[in-house]
């Protein structure tokens, strides 16, 4: 389970994440839907190390993430898709996913979660050998969550993986983190595209300039009339 | 001199420039910084390699070894007490550090060791290859060949270990790269170590052409390879290789037939034209904005 408590994030003067708490039970799919610069991917670098905050907890099966370093924090079995995917353009997909699964030293092992990500998304198969900055946005949001999948996490940080896809591809991509949460992954998913992300999830927050304004389950967030307003366009 | 042995000469010292270009274009790909101490961590490889040849009376080998120990370890230790601290900083910031330890560096060499230029041994066996009426000595063919081996080792190293995939990584994206659980700081280190151990046996050439050591020694040689780096396409390091060969010849034809007075000139001429056609130099990738 993780648990995040009274988060507080500073860019210089900017307080960017006002104390923030919220949970993320095992097997569930939970999202932070809000709008452009409420802070969600601030939540998640918190969440995954990339950012230090100035105080508050970020507690993963009782141990406290703020204290240690983002390249530590792999190996206790969370991953992160991030935002705008960042692949490794100048490296070939398996490459990429070789590097994903970089904390692993047992080849089999290795070749074991290189066959589930390639059964995942057959599409990478073909493309194992080109070059990842020559694949389509589709194909590499489906290169960063191959990759954050090599580690076999038992969490899954995901950062806007509808950003700039075509309806069809958002689809897919919601059809294949569905999949992956049954396979006994949690997801932590930030979304823009609120609608995707509570017909899903089965917990949601709302983040507004750094503050939780609202939670409940996915459903109850899509029926809720503020939401509606705000985030599903009417 | 034959146009020919004027091309091999400018091979030779084209050599000992691209090895120590590959140290700043490796360190500038990864930890996107230009380390304008590297020349002077030639400079203390070159006093290691003339103390260890003339006071301990070690043979070449040891002595190169020797020196390469040396500056790994100080390469390692710039980057862990001048650059480090500074890993958030302005890149202006780390390039006035970097201008400092420069300075630093030459100056404890002044204290340490004075200012009186020391002649530094032959090392290598005087004899030379007889080819077609060229003479070549041995000394040129070991330097272009180490800087051969070197080059087809480094991008052995780069392309295809796990290693190198992760070098690669963090030169494209340490934030992504620490995701996967990459220490982004132990290849930092591991970057300025294998550029300054490069610089300790460019070093050793280099002493062998010009057997002169002063602290400032390492200035110019310092200057005129990172021009060849960039010259090459500054991050790449086939692109360090050939932008060294190439300075190398060109310092030593214009010199030849045109004005030895004028070749350095000359040299950085070119720089200027080749950046004016490609202003990310012969090899360099051209940098896409990210939207």
């Amino acid at each position: 389970m993780l648990k995040v408590q009274d988060l507080v994030v500073r860019y210089g003067m900017i307080e960017a994440i006002k104390g923030i708490s919220f949970e993320v039970p095992d097997g569930e799919i939970v999202t932070l839907i809000g709008a452009n610069g409420a802070g969600k991917t601030t939540t998640l670098h918190s969440v995954s190390g990339l950012i230090k905050p100035v105080s508050g907890q970020v507690m993963l099966d009782g141990e406290d993430l703020t204290k240690i370093p983002a390249h530590k924090i792999v190996a206790k079995g969370l991953s992160q898709v991030p935002e705008g995917r960042r692949v490794f353009a100048q490296q070939t997909v398996e490459e990429n996913l070789k590097l994903g699964a970089y904390l692993k030293r047992d080849k089999e092992e290795i070749m074991k979660s290189l066959d589930y990500v390639y059964e995942l998304f057959p599409r990478l198969k073909e493309r194992r050998t080109q070059l990842a900055g020559t694949l389509s946005g589709g194909e590499q949001q489906m290169l960063a969550m191959g990759r954050a999948l090599m580690t076999k996490p038992s969490i899954l940080l995901m950062d806007e993986p509808s950003m700039g896809l075509s309806p069809l591809l958002v689809s897919e991509i919601f059809d294949i983190i569905l999949e992956i949460n049954k396979n006994n992954v949690t997801v932590l998913l930030v979304e823009q595209n609120a609608k995707r992300a509570l017909s899903i999830a089965d917990h949601a927050y709302v983040l507004e300039t750094g503050r939780i304004t609202l939670s409940g389950t996915g459903a109850e967030l899509a029926d809720d009339e503020r939401v509606k307003k705000a985030y599903l366009g009417g | 001199m034959s146009f020919l042995s004027y091309l091999i000469n400018g091979l030779r010292l084209g050599s000992v420039y691209a090895i120590i270009a590959l140290g700043y274009t490796m360190v500038y790909g990864i930890a996107k910084m230009l380390n304008f101490a590297h020349g002077d961590v030639i400079m203390v490889g070159a006093y290691t390699a003339f103390f260890a040849a003339t006071a301990a009376g070690l043979p070449l080998i040891p002595a190169v070894l020797l020196a390469m120990a040396v500056c790994t370890v100080l390469g390692v230790a710039i980057e862990r007490f001048a650059y480090k601290p500074l890993r958030s900083a302005t890149s202006l910031s780390v390039l006035i550090t970097a201008i400092g330890v420069s300075y630093l560096l030459q100056n404890a060499a002044q204290l340490l060791w004075t200012s009186n230029p020391r002649i530094f041994p032959s090392l290598f066996s005087n004899g030379a290859f007889e080819l077609g009426g060229l003479s070549i000595s041995y000394v040129t063919v070991i330097t272009i060949v180490t800087c051969i081996v070197i080059m087809v080792c480094l991008m052995l190293f780069v392309n295809k270990t796990r290693t190198g995939s992760a070098m690669r990584a963090c030169a494209e994206d340490q934030g992504a790269a620490a995701l996967m659980g990459i220490n982004v700081n132990r290849i930092i280190s591991l970057t300025f170590a294998i550029g300054s151990g490069l610089a300790a046996i460019a070093s050793v050439l280099l002493c062998s052409t010009y057997p002169t050591v002063t602290p400032t020694l390492g200035a110019m040689p310092g200057i005129k390879a990172f021009t060849a780096a960039v010259f090459g396409g500054i991050g790449s390091i086939p692109g360090a290789f050939l932008g060294g060969l190439l300075l190398g010849i060109i310092e030593i034809l214009a010199g030849a037939y045109i004005s030895t007075q004028l070749s350095d000139a000359i040299v950085f001429a070119v720089l200027i034209i080749v950046l004016l056609i490609r202003p990310s130099g012969l090899l360099g990738k051209k940098v896409r904005e990210k939207v």
